[in-house]
């Protein structure tokens, strides 16, 4: 049986890497006594496996990953033994079975994410014309770092939305193992766009809000694609 | 939500940001408002290594659990915060509360190795309080020092207001007492390290005065304070099973090296190596109750989510019931997906039987400890291994399905000869040839021994306290002679062999057996820069070469000298249970090549049965 589950990642916990949320992860499920499944062999391990791996210094209300259990647990049962032994900073939000197939699990299922661009200090110059001006470029060039080289690429396309939201940009992108787009690349091509001088990664902080998946040509956030286990 | 220390930017910017922010699970907040105490406890190296040593974990949970105490954690910050730190003006601060060090009561640092010295430096400087213990005010914490190089505290002695000597489990409670009546009745600093100093094993370096003879060595270690002790008596636990035990450890964010529970299965060691610190300081060999050991198992494992659980002892293979301990562990947890690491097993076929339920044979190696290799140099050691008891371990492993061991040596022992050193390639090639002996089609491929040798660096407190050392050059050449010989061996493309750093050895050994004086060599190198010596890529001797000859101080005073057999220590005030006969009389046995018993075989009054217990006293009730 394989289950999902949800959690948010705030306060501190946001300077932890991607590497040691699984390794928190997997000390967690033995601390709440998840019967999750280990794969055979002499060294064996969990059956868990991440989407989006969220950067440092990002916070998130909507991160996922996927384990097998060797048993049913009911969700709020297993929601309430994993939050009793959480850190500050990470908090489980759902716990779903979901389908058996392959395809079901991991980055493969992931098409776009949800961002907060928050600026650090006065945010008061971003408007709504400046957004809109932004977005109706017909290209926005950006140079991205690929592992052998730096290329430019037109990253208009991968911006399904982009709004002001009080003081902050919301964005909605295109997200998984097909394209990637990262927030702080948006908002530098943007901060360039209006001459601002604002530094993406220096002047911002980012939070992702929700990573989605494609149901009958729809985005539906991850956990939207389980049901909850009831014993 | 705790406000961090550091603010984000700096965080985003230095590695592994985890080591500085506290939160982890079993960490402890406490009120600040409703402690009387305030104690931070340091271990001056980086958070992983600090992070991975049992006692603070053991002293962390000691101070906790009193209600009036709030015991948080600091380590030495690595150097690209420390850079930042410096330039920033930012203060050292403990990982809990992320408040600044100097307003903390007590800092106590646990001093476990001599290349941490300046990191000791660099966490009072960091925090802002004064290096010398005399220039510190009312407004300044105690500084307090512990652990094994605590038995010899006088090249820290300037630097620290008291030192516990010997295991924290007795007088701490005392000493944490005394600081709040004392604070009660607005009594001052003075007034505090005058109380504590009639405390058993309480050591106040400023109320003691050392003079010299016209040669350097010691003349006179006197008290100058009527509540000073003329001997400090090393503290001992009798009772391990009963003492507070960590049951909720710590779980780190990042990876330390110490990512496990570990189960202390006993303290001290029956074997009496005469090179070996910690098979004396820690006598009476004391065990823990297997029931107790088996309840803590379950809890730490469930504490933590640990998936790993490993014993920790200076030798396992003597704990009287380790047969039982292993079983259970193994029957209770090998199927939960819990490893089970079993570090200092005599190679045996209990062990090997043991080991192979719980390793990938294939892929892991035996480790033995000969330390020398002729047989006369393991007399003169003490090392109760014949060369037959390694070969035979050694066929066993071949046969059970190892290729892949490891030996470990160490050259520069007292008295070795050329001849001795090149037996240390000799046994590894012996080794090896009976790997060959096993028929070739039931052999897996090549054997692989890797050997590596240390450099001996005499130590207080062991029979070898007397010896003298020998020079970087000397050193070098001694491992050369031992890699030329390796050349001429059969099997010599089975063997590979890895030596230890020459000049580290050196400095180790000034401060191992080191007076107040070298306190300032200590100050000297620290200004020039030296920090976290322990690293290979961060040791700079040329700088503490510089430190010796801006500070006056012969280096070669303290390494080459062979002590005279009436010389007076700067250690000698301390008790350790273990006397200076004991070990006179094991130091003139070590030079005619005479072997001692080991505690279980034979009582050889070595001083320690005065702590009423143990294995001292074991089946006599």
């Amino acid at each position: 049986m394989k289950a999902r589950i949800k959690f948010r990642k705030y306060g501190v916990m946001k300077f932890i890497g991607h590497l040691d949320v699984m390794r928190y992860f997997q000390k967690a499920m033995r601390r709440a006594e998840i019967p999750i499944a280990f794969t055979q062999g002499f060294s064996p391990h969990m059956i868990m496996s991440f989407a989006n791996p969220l950067g440092v210094g990002l916070t998130s209300d909507g991160e996922y990953f996927d384990i097998e259990l060797t048993e049913p647990i009911a969700s709020r049962e297993a929601v309430r033994r994993l939050n009793e032994v959480m850190a500050e900073g990470m908090e489980v939000i759902s716990f779903v079975q979901i389908p058996e197939e392959k395809k079901a699990t991991g980055m493969a299922i992931i098409e776009a994410a949800d961002y907060l661009a928050i600026p650090k200090g006065e945010g008061g110059w971003i408007t709504d014309a400046q957004i809109d001006a932004f977005l109706s470029q017909e290209e926005i060039l950006v140079m991205k770092q690929t592992k052998k080289s730096e290329k430019e690429v037109n990253i208009r396309p991968w911006i399904l939305e982009m709004k002001q939201q009080d003081d902050d940009v919301f964005l909605k992108v295109l997200a998984g193992s097909a394209v990637n787009l990262k927030p702080e690349l948006v908002m530098g091509a943007f901060s360039g766009f209006c001459g601002s001088g604002q530094d993406a990664e220096k002047d911002f902080r980012y939070h992702r809000i929700e990573n989605y998946a494609r149901k009958d040509g729809t985005l539906v956030p991850l956990d939207a694609l389980g049901t909850e286990i009831v014993l | 939500m705790r406000k961090l220390a550091l603010s984000d930017e700096i965080l985003l910017k230095i590695e592994k940001p985890a080591r500085y922010i506290g939160n982890e699970i079993n960490s402890v907040m406490k009120d600040k408002e409703k402690v009387a105490i305030r104690f931070a406890m340091c271990f001056p190296d980086v958070y992983e290594i600090g992070e991975s040593h049992l006692g603070m974990k053991i002293l962390y949970e000691l101070f906790n659990r009193r209600e009036d105490t709030w015991c948080e954690r600091v380590y030495s910050p690595w150097t690209d915060l420390d850079r930042i730190m410096r330039k920033e003006h930012i203060p050292l601060f403990a990982l809990e509360s992320q408040d600044p060090i100097r307003e903390f009561d007590f800092l106590g640092i646990t001093i476990q190795y001599e290349m941490c010295y300046t990191n000791i430096l660099q966490v009072l400087d960091l925090s802002g309080i004064p290096l010398f213990s005399k220039d510190r005010t009312e407004e300044d914490p105690i500084v307090i020092g512990g652990g094994p190089c605590a038995v010899n505290p006088e090249p820290l002695a300037d630097f620290f207001d008291l030192f516990y000597i010997g295991e924290g489990e007795t007088v701490y409670d005392e000493l944490l007492d005394a600081y709040k009546e004392n604070k009660k009745k607005n009594g001052t600093r003075k007034d505090f390290l005058e109380m504590a100093a009639e405390i058993e094993g309480i050591y106040v370096p400023q109320f003691y005065d050392v003079t010299y003879h016209e040669d350097g060595t010691l003349k006179s270690f006197e008290p100058n304070n009527p509540h000073a002790k003329r001997t400090i008596k090393k503290q001992v636990v009798m009772d391990l099973s009963t003492v507070p035990y960590p049951t909720k450890p710590i779980v780190p964010f990042i990876k330390v090296t110490q990512d496990r529970v570990v189960l202390e299965i006993q303290r001290g060691c029956i074997r009496g190596c005469r090179f070996c610190q910690a098979g004396m300081i820690y006598r009476p060999t004391r065990e823990k109750d297997l029931e107790t050991l088996k309840q803590y198992a379950y809890e730490m494992l469930k504490s933590t989510g640990h998936e790993e659980i490993s014993l920790s002892s200076l030798s396992s293979s003597d704990y009287s019931q380790l047969k039982e301990l292993v079983t259970f562990l193994i029957e209770e947890f090998k199927g939960k997906g819990i490893n089970i690491s079993l570090p200092s097993l005599r190679i045996d076929s209990f062990s090997l039987d043991v080991m192979g339920k719980v390793q990938d044979i294939k892929k892991s190696s035996l480790t033995f400890a000969p330390e020398a290799g002729s047989q006369r140099m393991r007399n003169v050691i003490n090392k109760g291994l014949t060369e037959e008891m390694i070969l035979d371990g050694a066929s066993k492993a071949f046969e059970g399905g190892w290729n892949k061991v490891k030996l470990y040596f160490m050259l520069g022992l007292p008295g070795e000869t050329e001849e001795d050193m090149k037996e240390i390639p000799r046994l590894a090639d012996r080794v090896a040839r009976k790997y060959y002996e096993i028929p070739k089609d039931q052999r897996n491929g090549k054997c692989q021994i890797t050997f590596s040798t240390s450099f001996f660096i005499p130590k207080p407190f062991t029979p070898f306290q007397w010896a003298e050392m020998y020079t970087q050059e000397d050193y070098i050449h001694r491992a050369y002679v031992v890699n030329q010989e390796m050349k001429e061996q059969l099997n010599r493309k089975s063997l590979k062999y890895n030596w230890h750093e020459a000049d580290v050895t050196v400095l180790e050994g000034v401060f191992a057996r080191g007076d107040r004086r070298t306190g300032k060599v200590l100050l000297e190198a620290y200004r020039l820069g030296c920090l976290y010596d322990s690293w290979s890529d961060e040791f700079d001797n040329e700088k503490w070469m510089q430190a010796f000859e801006n500070t006056g101080v012969d280096l070669e005073f303290y390494t080459r000298r062979k002590r005279n057999l009436d010389e007076l220590f700067p250690w000698d005030f301390i008790d350790v249970g273990v006397t200076k006969s004991f070990l006179k009389k094991e130091w003139e046995r070590a030079m005619k090549g005479e072997v001692t018993p080991n505690c279980r075989e034979r009582c050889s009054a070595c001083g320690a049965m005065c702590y009423q217990g143990g294995v001292c006293f074991e089946g006599k009730n």
